[in-house]
């Protein structure tokens, strides 16, 4: 059971965690994670982004990394769901969340995605601030976090 | 000529330094991206940067792919900088 959504809608993750938790009795651990815009990242005094993606080519690669998540830990559940459009600052951008059976699988099969969502998913940023705007630059950090979990 | 063509989309801040969303482009002596790259940035100006300078990130067909991807004819070909979601 997984399901994937990408578009301008804000969720609730009380709900989202309330569909993770209906994934049968074998379900024993939930992770989720969720990013919020912040007030600094490549510039300071963010009020704002602009977030912009290949619509078709998201969905299937999200789609292919559930896959992928799935073959590496035993997962009774999965949602994700990116955001795009104009956001504010502190409204919620992204949110993983998975369930398994026990900690460690859902722990890092939701680290796993949200690493390789960072650096593999055609998602682009851009900073909006009270003197321009900015595309954001693909961090080396976020590279070699995503790189930590191989081919 | 659909037959003869490639489409090529382009994204984020190429989308905007290049001015265009996409465009349908003949792919005669393109065998591969790296090809239609090199084809696309003999334009010269803005379109230099598509092969110096910050990375340029490719995809075939909605697939990630690499300058030695080979492409067809009727083939969706996109050029985007690295990606910034999460």
């Amino acid at each position: 059971m997984s399901e994937v959504r990408v578009g301008e809608a804000d969720f609730d993750v009380a709900q989202e965690y309330a569909r993770l938790r209906d994934s049968g009795g074998g379900t024993g651990a939930i992770a989720t994670f969720t990013g919020l815009v912040r007030d600094s990242g490549d510039l300071s005094g963010v009020t704002g982004l602009y977030l912009e993606h290949y619509p078709g080519m998201t969905e299937q690669v999200i789609e292919d990394l559930i896959r992928q998540a799935r073959e590496r830990w035993q997962l009774r559940a999965v949602r994700v769901i990116h955001r795009v459009g104009t956001l504010k600052l502190t409204d919620q951008i992204v949110f993983v969340g998975v369930a398994s059976a026990h900690r460690e699988d859902a722990f890092a099969a939701c680290q796993f995605l949200m690493d390789i969502l960072k650096t593999s998913v055609p998602f682009w940023k851009k900073e909006l601030t009270e003197s321009g705007e900015h595309w954001v630059e693909q961090k080396d950090t976020d590279v070699r976090l995503g790189d930590r979990w191989g081919e | 000529m659909a037959e003869d063509t490639v489409t090529i989309r382009y994204f984020a801040r190429l989308r905007e330094e290049l001015d265009t969303d996409g465009e349908s482009v003949p792919c005669a002596g393109a065998r591969t991206a790296g090809d239609l790259l090199a084809q696309l940035a003999s334009r010269g100006g803005p379109w230099q940067q598509l092969v110096e300078g910050q990375p340029v990130m490719i995809a075939v067909n909605q697939a990630m792919a690499r300058p030695e991807t080979p492409v067809q004819p009727g083939d969706e070909v996109a050029f985007f900088p690295p990606v910034t979601g999460g």
